[in-house]
């Protein structure tokens, strides 16, 4: 029982980083724009939120700093991919590729320094039900923030005017700029959101997940909650739920070796991208299926009044 | 105000002329970035641009790294003529360098002109084989090639590292993970004795012959075209997408599998688990820069092996961080980018709609 | 009819890069008028039907509001002033239900309260004989439920003047007169209506005045009601164009095509399945083939292409199973396509039009042992050029440069020039000049009397009644009864297009 809670933990630990990035991605795509930047963007907001922290002290200012720098990369994007109306799959291509490359560079100094991350912050109460108590509720304070952006994005997407005319122009911007709705504000939001979930994403690799900065230390997870988004149909609440599942099998060597099953750490280093594969074809062998969920337009640039 | 405006007809004077623009745009950038960090920036470009070819070895090196960026970019040039978005030069070039090693290393002991061949072919078929399982996925499977060839990438080079940790270790190597180094027979020839440049450069040039013949002259480079310009259009034709797809992707497996076997048997002569510095994601920039033509990729597999040695220098001369090649390489693609929209559209001092005064009323109904 | 002015533009001027659309048009609309803007694809109508509704800006001119000089810089200003605007292709959003639609062109206030917008659209489309449900899902709607969608909305909006475009396009005649028993309702209690089209049996049936543009400039006015259709051409097209084709009598020969019990299941679920379809096509015949957008006209068409494997029944040309063939394989044994889309489909709109030869005609000697050759590929497209009189600079010119009906021209000559045994053509003159569709039909005749066999697929009832010996509808992917064309009246084709017909399906389980 023991082990089984805190193999759920880490478990959420481990899915809160893809959560926050694929609930930003999923935002971004249903307004019509795939951002295949997602890697770059959390590498900068790791960057950046384990800069701002060592240098201010206050893990508040680098959560702050992390979350401008995925929000400013998302510009550049948003740049190139809306307002040049450029493809998106190069655009998003050249963000990872410059944010790899930015990421490591602003951060070379700092390879090997330490900061004291986030720590548990038990919420008292519910912290005390069995099992689900250490399993959501005594996590740190950045799962906590996760959880609420979840219910902010479904109440978001479901229930407000402002959801309503983010699914119109993923849907089909023609009819929007007809409608008289400004696709492309919608859009540059869409994109600046899932650029600071991007970053905030990366923050919690760099300030809570393992508190220290290494080149590439997303490990593909910007990738892999692209798959996510893709698996979850663009729904929040499979979001959530693949999260979780990505999230498991990413320690599941941990777990292993834990139960003394001996293995190659390498082979099963790959389990999470197996996984994704695995993911995807399971939800995309139905053409039909993934049509009925796909926001129309994405991927396709557009430019009103042409 | 400014305004972006369609042009009626693409330009194709911009769309030769934003490589440059880019290029030029980057070097204006790093000169920038020089000065921020307190370094000289003319000695900082010099050291990045000029200096790794102002002599014959530094030219060979440059062809060193040309080989398999020409090679990878190659194969990609052939996928994104029909925009299948194949990602995973990286895992063909890795599962290529694991394939050929593989074989190498059975082969240590036999003296035979047919060694090099087969391992060759080996790597060859193992990027193809790695190929194969993202096109499957794709024509079969339905799932999107970014996605698939990107994982795929990240499993090769843990299957890499797992084998030179594992299998392939070589138990006289002092605990490195590393194979054995493989026998002479199984050795690129050089192309310039005294350098370290193999012949891994002639297939890469072979390649870019290939592609230009392909997409100049052949119907079925005249198929790729239009499934990648136009898929409806395809397949009203009758250009199979399904065979198409498999054919791009064999061909990107099997140029960027040589190009990972050619580094094995060249340059390094071992299999080790730093094979690639990311050639086969820079191979993505070299066909975009290249203009997805023939000629195109061979000067700008040039220019970005060019960042990969630029960024050893500025390492050790200036004491800069390695990931300036990064750096260096993802602001080209940004510019490069950007200078493409002007490919399609103008900047255009917006009239105003009514010179005339009139009051802008919003009527009473 | 009140005699208030209540839109008035003058000489509204709108430039595109390389061509001028609107140049100096006026036009008058009074209260509770029904005006048509007349003209040919490419003469203006929407472009200025954009600057009236805010779509775009114009770049000279005046237009006046109930009296009032306006600019208009937003569809939504233009919708609160009280313009509503029915699009062709419906501006609706297909995974959003129909009161989510309307909610997202009204005001946030007005739109808040779900339950009370739910009640004012029934409201609404009770009044006026639209029946409607506001709960049901967009994707769900037939083609002429979306169009009262559309037409709610504005109506919810307290539109004073109500722009629709092509509105009888994808219309069932039975359809048609209730939409304009709907619209005289809406004129009468003194919405104005601008009516765009290019049918003038309707406008002359329908509306009070007409304007006519022709090559972005007003060529006259007229009451379309007190004028002849011809007169109203002329107007539309200018004089030196010949106007409608001369069709000689056909004299079918035996058996070509046979299809029978043609199965497809879609697999998008907002697509159409064929159901049993079964026709039969003699050799110099031209059989049409009527019905609704979105019944399955395309499916039927890749089903004979071979762009789509059929899941069930047979498709025999010549004695020959087609079936299990591929697209190049049936061009081989002389099956020619002319798809709908003529730019993403019939021809890819940056190649060249000798590129675009090759696109279909590769097995006329045009490749060989895998490479192009190209000095025949050349000849082969000049070739089409100067047969069809496709007015271009030269084989060099890109496919998206030339205009639609030249561009069409092409198209149906490269398929010529490979002399079909059968020619399955979709809308072929959808959007083209009148010129060009003249040639059009022409073309089809000629290769009707060379012995081949044709499915001509239309929306265009006139050009089916004109052109074919025998006419069905399909509906829902299926096909009904086909009729010889004399036997067969307007209703019975417009029943059929809503789909009361016994199907073959029905048949066989009778059987």
């Amino acid at each position: 029982m023991e082990l089984l809670t805190n193999v759920l933990a880490a478990t959420v630990v481990a899915g809160t980083p893809l959560l926050l990035v694929a609930l930003g991605e999923l935002i971004c795509e249903r307004s019509g724009v795939l951002n295949l930047g997602q890697e770059g963007m959390m590498l900068m907001g790791a960057v950046a939120g384990f800069v701002a922290t060592l240098t201010s002290g206050s893990l508040i200012v680098g959560v702050a700093a992390a979350i401008v720098a995925g929000i400013g990369m998302s510009m550049l994007f948003a740049f190139m991919a809306v307002t040049l109306a450029a493809n998106q799959y190069a655009a998003g291509l050249a963000l990872t590729i410059f944010g790899t490359g930015l990421s490591a560079f602003l951060g070379a100094g700092f390879v090997g320094q330490s900061i004291d991350g986030f720590t548990r912050v038990a919420i008292p109460l519910l912290s005390d039900i069995p099992v689900l108590g250490r399993v959501l509720f005594d996590q740190d304070p950045l799962v906590y923030l996760s959880l609420i952006a979840f219910a902010g994005v479904a109440f978001f997407l479901r229930h407000t005017r402002g959801g309503l005319l983010l699914r119109a122009a993923g849907e089909d911007p023609d009819a929007a700029n007809a409608n008289g709705l400004k696709v492309l504000v919608v859009r540059y939001l869409a994109v600046a959101f899932g650029g600071g979930m991007a970053g905030l994403a990366g923050a919690y690799l760099s300030l809570a997940y393992t508190p220290l900065w290494t080149e590439n230390m997303t490990a593909g997870r910007g990738w892999i909650a692209l798959a996510l988004v893709v698996f979850a149909s663009w729904r929040p609440e499979r979001v959530l739920l693949g999260a979780y599942l990505f999230g498991a099998a990413s320690i599941l060597h941990l777990v292993l070796q834990g139960l003394g099953w001996k293995s190659s750490t390498e082979l099963l280093a790959m389990l999470p991208y197996v996984v994704t594969i695995l993911m995807l074809v399971l939800l995309s062998w139905n053409p039909a299926r993934t049509r009925l969920n796909t926001p129309l337009s994405l991927g396709q640039p557009y430019r009103p009044g042409h | 105000m400014l305004l972006l405006e369609r042009r009626p007809v693409d330009s194709s004077l911009m769309r030769w002329a934003s490589p440059l623009l880019a290029l030029v745009l980057t070097v204006i950038t790093g000169f920038i970035l020089f000065l921020a960090m307190g370094k000289d920036p003319v000695e900082g470009l010099r050291f990045f641009f000029i200096t790794p070819i102002s002599d014959l070895m530094g030219l060979a090196e440059l062809g060193l790294k040309m080989a398999p960026l020409l090679l990878c970019a190659a194969g990609l040039t052939v996928c994104y003529r029909a925009k299948i978005w194949n990602i995973g030069a990286e895992g063909h070039f890795l599962m290529g360098a694991l394939g050929a090693s593989i074989v190498a290393v059975q082969l240590v002991d036999v003296d035979s002109v047919w060694v090099l061949p087969v391992v060759l072919v080996a790597g060859t078929l193992a990027g193809m084989a790695w190929a194969a399982l993202a096109a499957g996925l794709k024509t079969h499977l339905n799932c999107n090639e970014i996605l698939t060839t990107i994982m795929l990438n990240y499993i090769a080079l843990n299957l890499l590292l797992y084998t030179v940790h594992g299998p392939l270790k070589d138990p006289y190597g002092f605990g490195f993970p590393q194979s054995v180094m493989f026998g002479d027979s199984a050795l690129l020839p050089d192309l310039i004795p005294g350098t370290r440049l193999h012949l891994g450069l002639a297939f890469g040039l072979l390649a870019a012959v290939a592609v230009w013949v392909m997409f100049a002259r052949s119907f079925i480079g005249f198929q790729l075209n239009v499934v990648g310009q136009d898929h409806r259009a395809a397949a009203f034709a009758g250009f199979g997408a399904r065979r198409l797809t498999w054919f791009a992707f064999l061909v990107g497996g099997a140029t960027a599998g040589l190009a990972g076997a050619s580094e094995v048997t060249g340059p390094i002569g071992q299999l080790v688990p730093q094979v690639s510095p990311g050639y086969g994601y820079t191979a993505i920039i070299v066909v975009f820069l290249g203009r997805m033509h023939a000629l195109g990729i061979v000067v700008a597999s040039a220019l970005l092996a060019l960042t990969f040695i630029g960024g050893e220098i500025l390492q050790i001369a200036m004491n800069m961080p390695k990931a300036v090649t990064g750096l260096f390489q993802g602001l080209l693609l940004f510019y490069l980018l950007t200078c493409d929209a002007f490919i399609h559209y103008r900047i255009r001092l917006k009239r105003p709609a009514h010179p005339s005064t009139h009051s802008t009323a919003t009527g009473e109904a | 009819m009140s005699s208030a002015l209540r839109l008035k533009l003058e000489n509204i001027v709108k430039e595109y890069p390389g061509c001028r659309a609107n140049d100096g048009i006026d036009l008058r609309v009074e209260a509770g008028e029904i005006h048509a803007l007349l003209g040919e694809n490419g003469a203006g109508k929407s472009t200025l039907m954009k600057v009236i509704y805010g779509v775009v800006q114009p770049d000279e001119g005046r237009m006046f509001w109930n009296g009032h000089e306006v600019r208009v810089n937003s569809p939504a200003q233009a919708r609160s002033m009280g313009i509503g605007m029915v699009f062709q292709h419906f501006s609706l959003f297909e995974t959003l239900t129909v009161a989510e639609n309307i909610a997202l062109s009204l005001p946030p206030f007005e739109a808040r309260d779900r339950k009370k917008l739910d009640q004012r659209i029934r409201e609404v489309s009770d009044r006026y004989g639209m029946t409607l449900d506001p709960r049901r899902y967009v994707s769900t709607l037939s083609v002429g439920e979306r169009q009262r969608v559309e037409i709610i909305r504005c109506l919810i909006q307290e539109s004073t003047l109500l722009i629709l475009d092509e509105p009888t396009s994808v219309l069932t005649p039975q359809e048609v007169a209730s939409l304009f028993a709907t619209l005289r309702q809406l004129a009468k209690e003194g919405c104005s209506i601008l009516f765009i089209s290019h049918k003038l049996e309707e406008v002359r049936s329908l509306c009070h005045n007409a304007t006519v543009l022709r090559q972005g400039r007003v060529s006259g006015d007229c009451r379309p009601s007190e004028v002849s259709a011809t007169d109203i051409a002329r107007l539309m097209v200018g004089d030196d164009t010949p106007i409608s084709t001369r069709v000689t009598a056909a004299e079918p020969g035996e058996v070509m095509l046979s299809v029978q019990n043609l199965e497809w299941q879609s697999q998008d679920p907002f697509g159409t399945s064929l159901r049993q379809v079964s026709l039969e096509l003699r050799r110099g015949e031209i059989v049409g083939i009527a019905g609704v957008a979105g019944n399955g006209q395309d499916e039927l068409l890749k089903a004979l292409s071979g762009e789509t494997r059929v899941d069930g029944g047979s498709i025999t040309l010549e004695g020959k199973g087609l079936e299990k063939l591929g697209p190049d394989q049936r061009r081989g044994m002389g099956v020619a396509i002319v798809p709908e889309e003529r730019l993403g489909r019939g021809a890819v709109p940056k190649m060249t039009l000798a590129d675009n030869a090759l696109l279909t005609a590769s097995g006329q000697g045009l490749v060989q042992r895998g490479m192009i050759r190209f000095e025949r590929v050349r000849e082969f497209s000049r070739e089409v050029i100067r047969r069809f009189g496709v007015r271009c600079t030269g084989e060099t010119s890109t496919a998206g440069s030339l205009s639609g009906g030249n561009l069409q021209k092409y198209i149906i000559g490269r398929e010529a020039l490979q002399n079909p045994r059968l020619l399955v053509a979709s809308h072929p003159t959808w959007g083209v000049d009148v010129g060009s569709a003249v040639a059009i039909h022409e073309a089809l005749v000629k290769l009707r009397d060379e012995g081949a066999a044709i499915v001509l697929i239309s929306e265009d009832l006139d050009e089916l009644y004109q052109l074919c010996n025998r006419i069905g509808a399909l509906c829902a992917g299926r096909l009904s009864p086909l009729a010889p064309t004399r036997e067969l009246d307007i209703e019975q084709l417009g029943q059929w297009m809503a789909g009361e017909f016994d199907s073959a399906e029905a048949n066989h389980a009778a059987a």
